[in-house]
């Protein structure tokens, strides 16, 4: 479906930005006083430039809180962010973003999103165009440019999601829970193509979820948040070999991966389960 | 104390716009204009409909006058619609007429493009921020319940020209449904678009002007559709000061000569530019929401 092979990385303006996070004693609390509320306890995460590690948590673990503080939407009420030693405090162009759902604007057509970054970036007309069509190729809707975006499927609406965001050339992908509205089908479709589009990019990808076989599919690194409120409790690292293909969910080091998330992930969901009944 | 009895009469038209004006805030955005127009066949079956129904109200006006029906409503001294439609032919053919309709069309003009922009403005301001939300709202709550004929005296006393108070108190009609539905539309913006587009490197000026706005334009129509109709009842107020000009004049003229033909003209006249300048309005700002008909 995407036709990757044919299609010519386009050129990286800037090689600096490498994308290395760190995530150094960060906590974060909603509310002041007796009404505060802790999201995240402190944690600290490195991620290495290039490396596509997975948040896996049970719902309301905090952990796209965790992404949104990487991303610049809340600010961490203690520690601090920082990509390429650069202090995160806003949102910025350098951190793509994938939502969920229903992201793009729907008054703009779907080569006017994908168009929007680069020229938010200062770009032309013209370049920011063929900016467009390039990622718009590169995740096979080229020819869907001038439909809106609610005249697509949700799966297509994704991949223009993507494309919308690799159009910036971010240093770092975050994904929240980005396939969590397809059917089944489509997102091992889109989870592939992700990863084709990663392996030419290069680009660090964080990626939130709480399917278990999407994360060791998916990543180099497994990061498994505890029930609310969350912390790490387990950095587990996926000794596939690339590039993966849905073949490999029968091989035994995907199987055991498999094993230890689900069972970690079943005792966390369990703990939430109860401390929400008490 | 017949110019007593028609002074409640009027005042009590006057008011009737607030329940209207009232509902106004909380319109569903979806529910705008975009269905009203559906080209071919549809659409001639709609006309048809519409003419079916009018001829049927006519008809029974008709028959209701012939009888001299009085039961509860007393139709004997209602003018028949062929009495009406009579003194209306006669109207077109005089130059007098047709400049009552031009100065009160131009009057909605200037009002309404007033409380466009500025309504607009005020609603926008008062959406994205929560000092200017908290100091305005107080004078819209108070102010907006006031009828439009309660103006009138301070609207005389206040500005400098006959002309000019009726326009301002046709423009406060128009402006609260206006700012009201603007307000609420900003309200609606999706939260997820605004993190989207600040992700792609938006400046808050892009964020207001990219998604913001776009997506309060529907209610913003809305808003829009409501406050010409709103317009069209205050200036038949306004137009009670006017001496001279203006259809509103004219019908209160009417009123005061008890030419009853006349007075159901100048209504219907006020009642048919209303429609048809609202449905203007509605065919203005569809092409903006062009992207709202292709998602349904």
């Amino acid at each position: 479906m995407l036709d990757v092979l044919k299609f010519k990385t386009p050129r990286q303006p800037d090689e600096k930005g490498k994308g290395q996070i760190s995530v150094a004693d960060v906590s974060i609390s909603f509310g002041t006083g007796a009404n505060a509320h802790l999201a995240v306890e402190t944690t600290s995460i490195d991620i290495a430039a290039g490396e596509f590690v997975c948040i896996l948590g049970p719902s309301g673990c905090g952990k796209s809180t965790l992404m949104n503080a990487i991303a610049g939407y809340v600010a961490p009420s203690t520690g601090e962010v920082t990509i390429d030693d650069k202090k995160v405090d806003r949102p910025g162009p350098d951190r793509g973003m994938v939502f969920q759902q229903y992201s793009l604007l729907p008054w703009k057509t779907v080569y006017e999103n994908v168009a929007f970054g680069p020229k938010m970036a200062g770009h032309g007309r013209i370049e920011a165009g063929s900016t467009a069509n390039t990622f718009l190729e590169l995740v096979g809707l080229k020819k869907f440019g001038d439909r809106y975006p609610a005249e697509l499927s949700g799966g297509m609406q994704q991949r223009v999601g993507i494309a919308r965001a690799l159009a910036n050339y971010p240093s770092v992908l975050l994904m929240d829970e980005p396939f969590g509205a397809l059917d089944a089908q489509t997102r091992l479709m889109m989870q592939e193509s992700l990863l084709d589009i990663w392996r030419k990019f290069g680009t660090t990808v964080v990626f939130v979820t709480h399917d278990v076989d999407e994360a060791v599919f998916l990543a180099d690194r497994v990061l498994i948040m505890s029930a609310a409120p969350g912390r790490i409790i387990e950095d587990v690292k996926i000794d596939l070999p690339r590039p993966r293909s849905t073949d490999m969910a029968a091989t035994p080091e995907y199987i055991k991966a498999r094993q230890f998330c689900l069972d970690t992930i079943k005792a966390e969901s369990r703990k939430a389960f109860e401390s929400q009944n008490t | 104390m017949a110019t007593a009895l028609q002074t409640k009469e009027v005042a009590n038209q006057a008011t009737q716009p607030r329940p209207t004006a009232k509902a106004a805030p909380a319109p569903a955005p979806k529910a705008s204009p975009i269905s009203a127009l559906r080209i071919g066949r549809k659409q001639a079956g709609s006309i048809g409909m519409v003419f079916l129904s009018l001829s049927a109200g006519a008809l029974l006006w008709h028959l209701a006058t012939a009888i001299n029906l009085d039961f509860y409503i007393n139709f004997s001294n209602v003018p028949s619609p062929w009495r009406v439609l009579t003194a209306f032919v006669g109207h077109i053919q005089t130059e007098i007429f047709w400049t009552h309709i031009g100065v009160s069309m131009r009057r909605i003009l200037i009002s309404y493009t007033l409380a466009t922009v500025l309504g607009i403005f005020i609603g926008l301001i008062m959406g994205r921020s929560r000092i200017a939300r908290a100091f305005i709202m107080p004078y819209i709550e108070v102010v907006r319940p006031i009828p439009a004929v309660a103006w009138i005296p301070l609207a005389i006393l206040m500005w400098p020209t006959e002309e000019s108070s009726i326009i301002y108190i046709t423009f406060l009609g128009a402006l609260f449904p206006i700012v009201l539905n603007t307000l609420h539309g900003v309200e609606q913006t999706p939260e997820v678009l605004v993190r989207a587009v600040q992700s792609l490197g938006a400046s808050r000026w892009a964020v207001f002007r990219h998604v913001v706005i776009p997506a309060a334009l529907p209610s913003i129509a809305a808003g829009l559709a409501i406050g010409m109709g709103v317009s069209w009842f205050s200036l038949l107020a306004g137009e009670i000061i006017s001496g001279q000009y203006g259809i509103g004049y004219f019908t209160w003229d009417a009123y005061s000569l008890i030419n009853y033909q006349d007075i159901v003209v100048g209504m219907l006249v006020i009642g048919f530019l209303g429609t048809g300048s609202t449905a203007a309005v509605k065919m203005i700002t569809k092409p903006m929401l062009k992207w709202q008909k292709r998602t349904r």
